[in-house]
């Protein structure tokens, strides 16, 4: 909420400069958002009087003007077509600077020289009338006030500020500069002084009827008719002015009526056109099908309401929907150039019924922030006298009398609400003295009643009703401490008993995963969990992920089901700023559906693009491949320690000779491998992308370490050089090997990989080390040669292999 | 040749020998078993016995300054020799080593562990939440039923299955006070999402570190003293802290911490827009409501929450004045934090 600095002082006369001003308020729980003066410096535009006009000889829409500015008579040429003799206008004298910079110097417009420049409100950044200059005598200033040569600033009082609230929302009694003024009040200690607000008797009988048909959406509605009113007449600058230093625009004088009483005393009303109403007010539900065209042109289907939907409440008269209550008027019956016949609408709605209405139809407007937050329910009247007045006042016309439809038992109540002194210094941590605190609830207006004594104090407060927030105990905690001061309390750190950890044998510490990433070299990313629909679809094409109803954009409408769209989308603006050799991870979840259960895992991925080592003397440049990735996928999984499987697989993302599924007890616990080309066609991408992405749960679960015993006998070796079907996995190999050799085998090495000049086309040679030991004695040579003999027979008849 | 030629030769000879086979050839020519010295001794016996005492004599003096002479000259060769070896091995030690540089954390993941350490030491416990949450866990249970003003402090970003985006890291709270009773005391960082447009300081993504402590007699004062010890801790440095009136719908009373800007003291910079202050999180004590709904007895059990921005807490402690950059990745960027 917008204010202006002297408008609240108009109701409290505060001695404080605007930053103690803003320090008070932001303390006390109202927070300063900013602070802006309502005037540009106007240095050098005084009041000045026009004392003669002519034609300017050689310019039909310029005048040559005589103008006295309390020192001198200067000649100022002035294209304005309101300039008159006798006039009080703004000069800006010579060397005077106005927004936007523009500087006003000694100049000869057609010939003539002009000593200055007659300013229109546009051209002062006072407001939006630029038909002609300003004039002062015109409403803007008492005559008195109009001396030539007076600073033009002091006339209109523009050391002023527009002051910015960022208020919670709990705190709806506070935005008004009634509220505002009581909050001050309060902190300053002293009374408001508010405007007297006389009712207004009616000269006229009209009046139109008002029924009320729910209650609890609606237990107060004030009508009242205003007939006869010209609204042609134009809105005085005092009125459009502190519209201005509130952040509203002036629209006619009707609306900124009503919006004058809402930021004055927080009650938002509504203006009709009561020619274009017919029979009677009635506040009802929306019934079904119903539509009502609002203010701004749109048309809302307030009566379609699907399950779950609150039934909007709605004003209407004989032919349907007017408005929907609180919220925003219809266009059928809005004020126009051709109202002749006010009817004013002032009510209480239920906060959470306009709050449901508003939220459902996307209609944030002034008066649904306000009765959503709470409006003062015994308020109605006062504003309906306020608003009253000012109308007459300015569109002139006839009040009827008020006519009321209430239902007392809907209104809100008073409560009493105790508060322990015991509970209070024991939620504080310390004591407020009793006396403090019965001052502020007494300051608070909240007629604190004190029973007990000592520790057993307990005041019982009546809430008034402006603030009708105070529900509990709490709620007066919190009142007593703001005022109070939360600086004022002191520190200090809870104490209590200090139970050992619990470090699980079961878990690889989680950090470990990340901190390996980055010893291998990876940077760490964290990218956004909802991607662009597109990606996932080039990527994971055969999952349907989680869509995002209300996305901030397209980018970013679906959820991840996998860490690869976010590590590609960095990976290709990486690639765009000219980065050759990357290598990316992430830790973070992601979502999928399977079956009826929504999971939620963390997984780990990587991406790695360009050369395997970033240039350097001692090593050649090759392209990384995916032995690179896999080495680190190993390196991850040792931490956890658990045997994995890589099988080969087929993942649309990736190439289908270069993919692997990573097993751990028969359970795929994530993937790896090149991305496919085609994929990397389709982003752009350099076809030597390789990745990777694990289950962090799967990759954390550590095999519990066991020692095995060491053996002291030598061990022996065996190198064979086999050829083999290029098909035929190493894994396979290996496979054969230890089943024919079991325990005695410890250690097992593909040590070299050949195919070319000596080994026929389709066939590899697989070069394997065998390191054998036994637990217990030493190895005779000839039984270990028996056994390679026998196992060098399992692999040529399984797999086809002979020796090189 | 008498014994002193002889001598003068050999020690000439084996200063001179240039390698050790040239001092070989000296040792042999002189000393081997046809060489000049040991020609001498075979001479003795042509000596008279009276003579031959102080002639032997005098050739094993010799004899042993020759052999002192070729030892020396071999150890000086053998010197000379290992020098040039060593000299021909060296390298340019100001060439980088073989093996790659290492990578990087983020620094919002160098940031949360940051924090981690500060509260585990003071036996707070470490909890995940899932990021996707029922309407449940986000409001109703956190005293923020439908239709309340305060959800409108939450754009809440909503999904297609009626489920919705985590909007803070308080619904850890309800999640931990549903598994454990008082006393409790954890910490809950994490990812969380609003419907906010990207700018130099709003992000669609950000992350938070919620904090929860329930216990018997905790007050205001206990809050005060662990939000000021944590922010003194984490910035290693005693700057002011201030405590605003707030609202959160699950703690009552509610307040808003701001720090000095680290980075001007409270003067006025870009990094804090001129206001001396950062805000950096939101805190109370716990609402009763939320307590009773967690079927915790609110009369015997206080507690407190607070909920800070670890975004925020990067861009102060590592001077990034535009968001962007954190969800970027840029390796340039990246590789800063390293």
């Amino acid at each position: 909420m917008k204010f202006s600095a002297r408008w609240l002082h108009d109701w409290v006369p505060f001695d404080l400069k605007t930053p103690e001003l803003c320090d008070k308020l932001t303390n006390a729980g109202l927070e300063v958002d900013g602070v802006e003066p309502v005037a540009a410096d106007l240095a050098g535009v005084v009041v000045a009087c026009v004392e003669a006009v002519e034609k300017h000889p050689d310019a039909d829409k310029l005048k040559v003007c005589r103008v006295y500015d309390g020192d001198a008579r200067l000649t100022v040429v002035c294209g304005a077509p309101n300039v008159r003799v006798g006039m009080k206008t703004a000069l800006a004298r010579v060397g005077a600077v106005l927004p936007g910079g523009f500087a006003i110097k000694r100049a000869a417009l057609r010939g003539v020289e002009s000593s200055g420049m007659l300013c229109s409100e546009v051209e002062l950044g006072l407001g939006e009338d630029e038909a002609g200059i300003l004039d002062l005598g015109n409403g803007y200033a008492a005559d008195e006030a109009l001396t030539p040569g007076r600073d033009l600033s002091e006339v209109l009082s523009l050391d002023d500020v527009t002051i910015d609230l960022d208020l919670t929302p709990n705190r709806g009694d506070a935005l008004s500069i009634r509220g505002l003024a009581r909050e001050v009040a309060l902190l300053t200690r002293q009374s408001v002084r508010r405007p007297s607000i006389d009712r207004i008797p009616s000269t006229t009988d009209e009046a139109f009827p008002v029924a009320i048909e729910n209650f609890d959406g609606c237990p107060r509605y004030l009508g009242r008719v205003i007939a006869g009113v010209n609204v042609a007449r134009p809105v005085p600058w005092w009125l459009r002015e502190r519209l201005r230093r509130s952040g509203l625009r002036s629209i006619d004088p009707v609306v900124d009526v009503t919006n004058y009483v809402l930021l004055e005393l927080g009650q938002p009303m509504h203006a009709f056109d009561l020619d274009r109403l017919h029979g009677g007010i009635v506040v009802r539900d929306a019934r079904p099908r119903e539509s009502l065209t609002l203010l701004d042109d749109r048309e809302i289907a307030v009566g379609d309401t699907h399950a779950g939907d609150a039934c909007p409440l709605l004003i209407t008269d004989a032919q349907g929907p007017v408005a929907i209550a609180g919220v925003m008027g219809g266009n059928r019956s809005g004020i126009g150039l051709s109202t002749r016949n006010v009817f004013l609408e002032c009510a209480f709605f239920d906060p959470l019924s306009v709050a449901a209405t508003a939220r459902r139809f996307a209609l944030q407007t002034d008066a649904a922030h306000r009765y959503e937050r709470g409006v003062d329910s015994e308020l109605q009247a006062e504003a309906m006298e306020r608003a009253t007045a000012l109308l007459l006042d300015l569109v002139g016309g006839e009040a009827g009398p008020v006519v009321e439809a209430v239902s007392q038992a809907h209104l809100p109540r008073a409560k009493a609400v105790r508060l322990r002194k015991r509970r209070l210094d024991r939620l504080v941590g310390e004591e407020i003295p009793p006396t403090e605190v019965g001052d502020i609830l007494d300051r608070l207006e909240l007629n604190p009643v004190t029973s007990g004594s000592g520790d057993e104090i307990v005041w019982t407060v009546t809430t008034p009703s402006h603030r009708f927030d105070i529900e509990r105990e709490e709620d007066l905690v919190e009142e007593v401490l703001r005022i109070h001061g939360y600086n004022a309390v002191a520190s200090r750190v809870p104490t209590g008993g200090l139970p050992l950890g619990q470090p699980d044998l079961a878990v690889a510490p989680a950090a470990r995963f990340a901190d390996l990433l980055v010893d291998l070299g990876y940077a760490e990313a964290i990218t956004y969990s909802f991607v662009d629909q597109k990606l996932a679809d080039v990527l994971e094409p055969s999952v349907d992920p989680i869509r995002v109803k209300n996305p901030v954009s397209s980018e970013h409408a679906v959820m991840r089901t996998s860490l690869l769209p976010g590590l590609v989308g960095a990976l290709q603006r990486n690639l765009a700023r000219q980065t050759e050799r990357l290598r990316l991870f992430e830790v973070g979840q992601c979502f999928r559906v399977v079956g009826d259960e929504l999971k939620q895992d963390l997984l780990c991925g990587g991406i790695l693009s360009g050369p395997r080592h970033a240039q350097n003397w001692a090593h050649e440049s090759v392209d990384a491949d995916f032995f690179d990735v896999k080495g680190d996928v190993e390196r991850l999984l040792a931490l956890g320690g658990r045997a994995a499987e890589f099988m080969p697989t087929q993942d649309p993302a990736l190439h289908p000779g270069q993919a692997a599924a990573v097993c751990i007890d028969g359970e795929t616990v994530g993937r790896l491998g090149r991305l496919h080309p085609e994929v990397a066609a389709t982003l752009d991408l350099p076809r030597n992308v390789y990745c990777f992405e694990l289950g962090v749960l799967a990759l954390a679960t550590r095999q519990r370490r066991v020692f095995g015993g060491l053996s002291r006998q030598p061990t022996v070796r065996r190198d064979l050089a086999l050829v083999v079907d290029d098909a035929v996995p190493a894994t396979e190999i290996e496979a054969v090997v230890r089943e024919r050799f079991g325990g005695l085998l410890s250690g097992f090495a593909v040590f070299d990989l050949y195919t070319g000049e000596g080994v026929e086309s389709g066939r590899k040679s697989i070069g394997i080390s065998l390191t054998f030991q036994h637990r217990s004695r030493t190895l005779a040579e000839a039984e270990i040669n028996q056994k390679v003999d026998d196992a060098l027979a399992d692999l040529k008849s399984r797999l086809g292999a002979h020796l090189r | 040749m008498d014994v002193e030629q002889i001598e003068t030769a050999a020690l000439a000879a084996a200063a001179a020998a240039a390698d050790e086979q040239a001092l070989d050839q000296v040792r042999v020519r002189f000393l081997g078993r046809k060489g000049e010295v040991t020609a001498l001794l075979k001479g003795l016996g042509r000596l008279t016995p009276a003579e031959r005492p102080a002639a032997g004599a005098r050739i094993n003096v010799a004899k042993g300054r020759v052999q002192a002479a070729i030892e020396a000259r071999r150890n000086a060769l053998g010197e000379e020799q290992l020098r040039r070896e060593l000299a021909s091995e060296a390298v340019d030690v100001t060439l980088p080593g073989r093996g790659g540089g290492g990578g990087s954390l983020h620094p919002i993941t160098q940031t949360l562990r940051r924090i981690e350490e500060i509260f585990v030491v003071a036996g707070y416990d470490v909890v995940a939440g899932p990021e996707i949450e029922d309407d449940y866990h986000n409001f109703e249970a956190l005293n923020i039923p439908a239709h309340h003003p305060a959800r409108a402090m939450h754009d809440t970003l909503y999904l297609d299955n009626g489920l919705l985006l985590r909007t803070h890291t308080s619904p850890a709270q309800i999640r931990v006070m549903e598994q454990q009773q008082p006393p409790l005391r954890i910490i809950c960082p994490g990812r969380v999402y609003r419907k906010d447009d990207v700018d130099a300081s709003h992000s669609p993504m950000f992350h938070q570190v919620e904090g929860l402590v329930v216990a018997e007699g905790i007050a205001f004062a206990d809050l005060k003293g662990t939000v000021v010890d944590f922010v003194h801790r984490f910035f290693e440095k005693e700057i002011g802290v201030r405590f605003r009136p707030s609202y959160f719908p699950f703690t009552e009373p509610s307040a808003e911490v701001d720090v000095r800007c680290v980075h001007c003291g409270g003067a006025g910079c870009r990094y804090c827009g001129y206001t001396g202050w950062s805000e950096v999180m939101g805190c109370g004590m716990v609402h009763p409501n939320v307590l009773a709904n967690m079927g915790i007895d609110t009369e015997r059990y206080t507690g407190f929450a607070f909920g800070f921005g670890a975004d925020r807490l990067a861009a102060l402690l590592y001077e990034i004045d535009d968001m962007r950059l954190l969800f970027d990745n840029e390796i340039r960027f990246l590789e800063q934090f390293a």
